[in-house]
């Protein structure tokens, strides 16, 4: 278990006051200026050395993503944008950091403006924390009166000022494009990529977009050390995580844990475990809906970092971690997950507006035993129609899911719906069949 | 995709009042010059607040002409974000959360106690037209499942009798006390806490 010391988020259950002096207490706001004396080159190398890894799903190396920003300022100004439309299933970890750490996250947004060259950034968060966010609010404006923000932040002698942009209940706006829309006053379709927001982002400016939890553990890296954060967890997968359990546990809980923790550990240890205990565990979602779910037997020795998930073709995600005990039907739970894509699809592209439509009906059906035999493959095509064929990687958060079920459950599925195709094999009626589906001989 | 409706009763007029014009500008200088259309979700915002919890189709014209952009951009976000009321919805609005890592924990509970004390259906005015419920998908705080958010507060920990007793408190006029009703403090484990314990103790 890693140590108490080596825990970014102190205030993380709130147990001392998210105010700033209570903040300096935990070391926030106390040397800024020294840091960013030493030099964007030096941050961004710092961060580099970190290995640190975006927090919101993707894994995208951090220091990569902010070198990405043109060196030299041109006629057009840089921004900064916060990504806190938290709203994968399963997740809940930025509303933490938004209420009782605010200042990790200011004094972050600072450290990355200035390392990016940005004097606005905007932290975009999900409509429905509006409390939480008044929170971050209340902590932004007390961060003026101390002339933390404002004119020569801090004393650093950068200008930052940082807005809050509330969304309004949209999934999608979590995808970066889609968020640069949303704040814009569009919309929250995603956008072509390239360009990248890097060069082409808010208002067609050079905009870096980083997680809340990213940026807020970029001042703790730079006080201790690129050495500190790469010596926990592994080479690649370094540093600490928030972990969301969530599900049937006996102590559903957040915690901040040690990068490649054993699953097992983080349920048995922090989550008071399964309830019904260890043999009970059907399956795990490890990192949020989106992210393929793993049965028992690999649950066992999976180690929770983005390569060892990757390894058992699922993926660490934001580490929303979902567990489903033997007692739930698993085939009703990921219909729900369909249910949820489906609503939430932006509409843009046509294999995802559809096809999660489709994907959704199916397994409603399948966990009541209504699908026929042919089905079950059925289904497995669609999820590969969707999935790649789409603008944003919301093709491949509503299709994995379901692919993961069809992975691990097929026999479960298969034993439920057993009921006589409707279309006949014998039958050879092209017109009534999907094209497709008449290429393979199981058709 | 959500489907969504506007209200069939339409009042023929919208104005921001003075508190809301004051937010409207307030919000307006967040952003560059030019970029005004920024604007447009937090004024749909001040206009859902003005218009007891729903905004018309006046108040989308009106924060057009405000914004000096085009009707139909208003329209297209107000009518895809469904954070925004398109009809009334009451006082109270109940958004109770039934997506898996909620429903594993027995949201339908919830969604039982919502039906006896509020309307059979979702979207559906309660009889002194104070409240409707409606499900919704994760509303990001999973490990307080199972939860449901009134309004802006979240109401976390949840279970039938709980849900019955907080919906009694808002059809008889009152604000239930929001977080968790299981007694925890915020995210920590309930019990058994290993983590952080000099700070908890001290």
């Amino acid at each position: 278990m890693l140590k108490d010391q080596d825990r970014i988020f102190q205030n993380l259950y709130n147990d001392k006051g998210s105010d700033v002096s209570s903040s300096q207490e935990r070391g926030d706001w106390v040397n800024t200026k020294e840091i960013t004396d030493k030099g964007r080159d030096w941050i961004i190398n710092e961060i580099k050395e970190s290995q640190l890894r975006g927090r919101g799903g993707a894994g995208f190396p951090t220091g990569l993503k902010w070198s990405f920003a043109p060196k030299e300022l041109g006629s057009r100004p840089h921004y900064l944008v916060i990504n806190g439309d938290e709203s994968e299933p399963g997740t809940c970890k930025d509303r933490d950091i938004l209420r009782f750490e605010p200042h990790k996250l200011i004094e972050g947004c600072l450290i990355a403006s200035y390392a990016v060259q940005a004097h606005v950034c905007y932290i975009y968060i999900r409509g429905e924390y509006f409390v939480d966010g008044q929170k971050l609010q209340a902590a932004i404006d007390e961060a003026y009166e101390k002339k933390l923000l404002g004119k020569n932040a801090a004393g650093t002698g950068w200008d930052l000022d940082i807005y809050i942009h509330y969304g309004a209940g949209a999934y999608i706006c979590g995808e970066e494009t889609a968020l640069l829309e949303s704040l814009e006053g569009k919309k929250g379709q995603p956008r072509l990529k390239p360009p990248f927001p890097a060069l082409i982002g808010l208002y067609g400016c050079p905009t870096i977009i980083n997680n809340v939890e990213t940026i807020a553990v970029v001042p703790t890296i730079l006080r201790r050390g690129a050495k500190w954060f790469a010596s926990l967890g592994r080479e690649k997968n370094t540093g600490t995580k928030i972990f969301c359990i969530s599900g049937n546990v006996n102590n559903p809980c957040n915690v901040e844990e040690e990068m490649s923790i054993p699953l097992k550990e983080l349920i048995e240890v922090h989550a008071g475990g399964v309830i019904g205990g260890w043999e009970n565990l059907q399956a795990v979602i490890p990192g949020g809906s989106s992210m393929p779910l793993i049965p028992k037997e690999r649950c066992e020795t999976l180690k929770m970092d983005f390569d060892a998930c990757v390894e058992e073709k699922s993926g660490l995600g934001t580490a929303g971690i979902v567990v489903i005990n033997k007692d739930q039907d698993i085939i009703k739970c990921m219909a729900r997950i369909a249910r949820f894509y489906k609503h939430e699809s932006c509409g843009q592209c046509t294999p995802c507006r559809e096809g999660s439509g489709w994907m959704w009906r199916m397994l409603e059906r399948m966990a009541k035993g209504d699908a026929t035999k042919d089905e079950v493959d059925m289904l497995g095509d669609v999820t590969n129609q969707i999935a790649g064929h789409t603008i944003c990687a919301f093709g491949e958060g509503s299709s994995w899911p379901v692919q993961g079920l069809l992975r691990h459950f097929k026999k479960e599925i298969e034993k439920r719906n057993n009921l006589d195709p409707i279309v006949q094999k014998k039958n050879n009626i092209p017109y009534l069949v999907d094209q497709h589906l008449l290429d393979k001989k199981n058709a | 995709m959500s489907l969504r409706r506007p209200a069939k009763d339409q009042p023929e007029s919208f104005e921001f009042n003075a508190s809301s014009l004051e937010a409207a500008n307030v919000i307006v200088a967040k952003y560059p010059e030019g970029k005004q259309q920024s604007a447009v979700m937090a004024l749909l915002y001040i206009a859902q607040k003005q218009n007891n919890n729903w905004i018309p189709l006046a108040a989308m014209k009106y924060i057009a002409k405000f914004l000096d952009m085009p009707y139909i951009k208003v329209y297209e976000v107000a009518t895809f974000y469904t954070m925004y009321n398109l009809a009334p919805v009451g006082k109270y609005f109940v958004q109770v959360c039934t997506t898996t890592p909620c429903m594993i924990r027995g949201a339908n509970k919830l969604v039982e106690a919502c039906k006896e004390k509020i309307s059979e259906n979702e979207c559906e005015l309660s009889n002194d037209k104070s409240c409707s419920w409606m499900e919704v998908e994760c509303l990001g705080a999973c490990v307080n499942a199972p939860m449901m958010q009134i309004n802006d507060d979240y109401y976390e920990d949840l279970d039938k009798q709980k849900t019955l007793d907080i919906l009694d408190k808002i059809l008889n006029g009152e604000t239930p006390k929001p977080g968790s009703y299981r007694g925890r403090v915020n995210n920590e484990p309930e019990n058994n806490r290993k983590t952080l314990m000099n700070l908890k103790n001290a």
